[in-house]
């Protein structure tokens, strides 16, 4: 660097010495943090090639501790939760997050009021967005005894405690909790779009929802694609909602990959398997990460070449 | 579209968010109008309801009174273990992370790029790849089931989020600004102090806001590196509604969920702005 040589000439210090407090202050933070995500995440996918169970061990097993993880009826069953979920949570947080996002787009009166109430259940903890609504969905004292007392007494609604529909109180909570962050995403996507460019449509005569689906939709896209990423990557390692919700239950029939990991690790003490269970984890992860990087390193450079 | 049309689709549309806004507040009504009804009441009715005599005392006993497991000091000490490690865990993250995103943004030095690479792939590493490397560690340094653990993990962990942020925020600072500083014979840490810091209100506040809640709300960690009374409040409400499912208090259950969620939900209130900035920021990366 520059003051090297400009402070050459006083040998009593020498730079690196006077300079060490800025060296250890961007090192070491910077360098426990990189080197715990590389330590921990190569520590990780050793131990699940091992034939640890409660303690890590060193040996070789090869796959074996995959292939027991995948043909386990828990694991099989949390996959398929995860698909159902992870599709329904995001279609449906996307889709109410955009309607809210339009609504809120038409200079209506209390808009600022609105979109707090909109957002507020993301200041919330899982923990209690999902004590919350187990209570709610709960048939014996929520909103099924409610209707009940009400007098209509051949009404159902006991989602929690059906193996087939209590994924399903998982979607409703999860979109409870996050489709306000679509809707604050959007609705930022919505205020960017050019005014003249609509303009111009209506001069054309075009009528507000003809506007909307040729001129201002198409825009929103790439910000359609951040919200599933986003919102994806939390229905993947989703573990305090269901954990307060349904606990996995009735049963293990809302098992998620996370909660399988959990129980692997820390109730059956198969640390082997509870660490191969994570690196699946991670791989699907992946599998919707990748393309997203590349699809935005695709893009920017184009802009940038462009 | 973006002008005032005629009033049918207008009544329309404010229906249809109104009818949204009362769904989103719904749990939330709920839950309070709960809190201020007696267990009893809560059992023979529903928990949706009004209260037919305010039970007050259900925070009281919320707070200091009910027992989970053998200790009965309510939910107190594990509010007090949830702020005695999000607060110093913000704090340092914050911090650390504004350093270090200055250092990468406008100081530049060997390697810069690299390690912040791999720092902000800390946003996408689920937290079950670090468990047990984590468990080990912290048994074999003597912090698993400490708060200083607790601590410790955080803030290396928050350290990719503050990072991120800083470093976004100082990229748009002039770079003339620096290189005239450091003429003038100004170091790393003269020109933090005095020019950095100053600018630099906004997104401290964001990652202040982002980090607290984050931390605050953090549940996975806190259930597996901490046990009994070192728990922070959202271990333990979970292991509160384990303990008393035989025979339920959902009047002070609601009381502790409102007490549990108050700092999170204050801090929204009142930096609203800034913690929807934070929100959009750390999605965008």
């Amino acid at each position: 660097m520059t003051d090297v040589v400009a402070t050459a000439a006083r040998p009593a210090t020498p730079d690196w010495v006077r300079r060490l407090p800025e060296y250890l202050m961007i090192w070491v933070p910077l360098l426990l943090s990189a080197a715990h995500l590389v330590t921990f995440s190569l520590w990780t996918i050793w131990i699940s090639f091992t034939p640890s169970t409660l303690v890590p061990v060193t040996g070789w097993v090869g796959l074996r501790n995959y292939s027991a993880v995948l043909v386990s009826r828990n694991w099989q069953i949390a996959f398929d939760n995860l698909l159902l979920f992870g599709s329904a949570f995001v279609l449906l947080s996307l889709m109410t997050g955009l309607l809210l996002a339009i609504l809120l787009d038409q200079r209506i009166r209390g808009e600022n009021v609105l979109r707090s109430i909109f957002l507020y259940p993301l200041a919330v903890s899982f923990v209690v967005t999902g004590t919350v609504w187990s209570w709610l969905l709960n048939p014996g004292i929520g909103i099924q005894k409610l209707v009940h007392d009400l007098g209509w007494t051949s009404f159902r609604f006991d989602w929690l405690v059906d193996r087939d529909m209590a994924i399903w109180t998982i979607v409703i909570a999860a979109i409870w909790q996050s489709s306000g962050f679509a809707m604050a995403l959007f609705l930022a996507g919505l205020r960017s779009v050019d005014a003249d460019i609509i303009k111009a449509a209506q001069i054309d005569g075009a009528g507000p929802i003809r506007i909307y689906r040729r001129v201002v939709l198409p825009t929103l896209w790439p910000i359609t694609i951040t919200v599933v990423v986003v919102q994806l990557q939390f229905a993947i390692s989703a573990f305090d909602l269901v954990r307060a919700l349904t606990n996995g239950g009735p049963g293990i029939a809302t098992q998620l990959p996370a909660l399988v990991v959990y129980d692997l690790m820390f109730q059956r003490s198969q640390l082997g398997r509870g660490a191969a269970a994570a690196v699946l984890m991670l791989l699907i992860l992946l599998a919707v990460l990748l393309p997203y990087a590349a699809w935005r390193y695709v893009r920017q450079r184009r802009t940038t070449h462009a | 579209m973006r002008e005032r049309t005629f009033a049918p689709s207008r009544l329309l549309i404010y229906l249809v968010v109104s009818l949204v806004a009362a769904a989103y507040l719904a749990p939330l009504v709920v839950v309070v109008l709960n809190s201020l009804r007696s267990n009893e009441e809560i059992a023979q009715a529903s928990m949706i309801g009004w209260p037919q005599q305010w039970a007050w005392n259900n925070y009281a006993r919320a707070w200091s009174g009910f027992c989970v497991a053998e200790t009965c000091a309510g939910i107190r000490p594990y509010m007090l273990n949830s702020a005695l490690v999000t607060i110093p865990a913000t704090i340092i993250s914050t911090l650390l992370g504004a350093i270090a995103g200055y250092a990468v943004s406008l100081w530049r030095f060997r390697g810069d790029n690299w390690i912040y690479g791999i720092v902000t792939l800390g946003l996408f590493l689920p937290q079950q790849m670090r468990l047990l490397p984590w468990t080990i560690v912290l048994r074999d340094v003597g912090l698993i089931n400490t708060l200083t653990g607790l601590v410790l993990i955080h803030t290396i962990q928050g350290l990719s989020f503050t990072t991120l942020f800083c470093r976004n925020y100082y990229v748009a600072v002039p770079h003339e600004l620096i290189r005239a500083a450091r003429i003038d014979g100004a170091g790393f840490f003269r020109i933090f102090w005095r020019i950095i810091l100053p600018l630099s209100g906004p997104i401290l506040i964001v990652t202040v806001i982002w980090q607290f809640t984050h931390i605050w709300n953090e549940f996975l960690y806190g259930v597996t590196f901490t046990t009994g009374q070192q728990q922070p409040v959202t271990a333990a409400l979970i292991a509160l509604s384990a303990a008393i499912a035989d025979i339920p208090q959902h009047g002070v259950q609601s009381a502790a969920v409102i007490i549990a969620a108050l700092p999170t939900l204050l801090i929204y209130l009142l930096g609203g702005k800034y913690f929807v900035r934070g929100l959009t920021a750390g999605a965008v990366k």
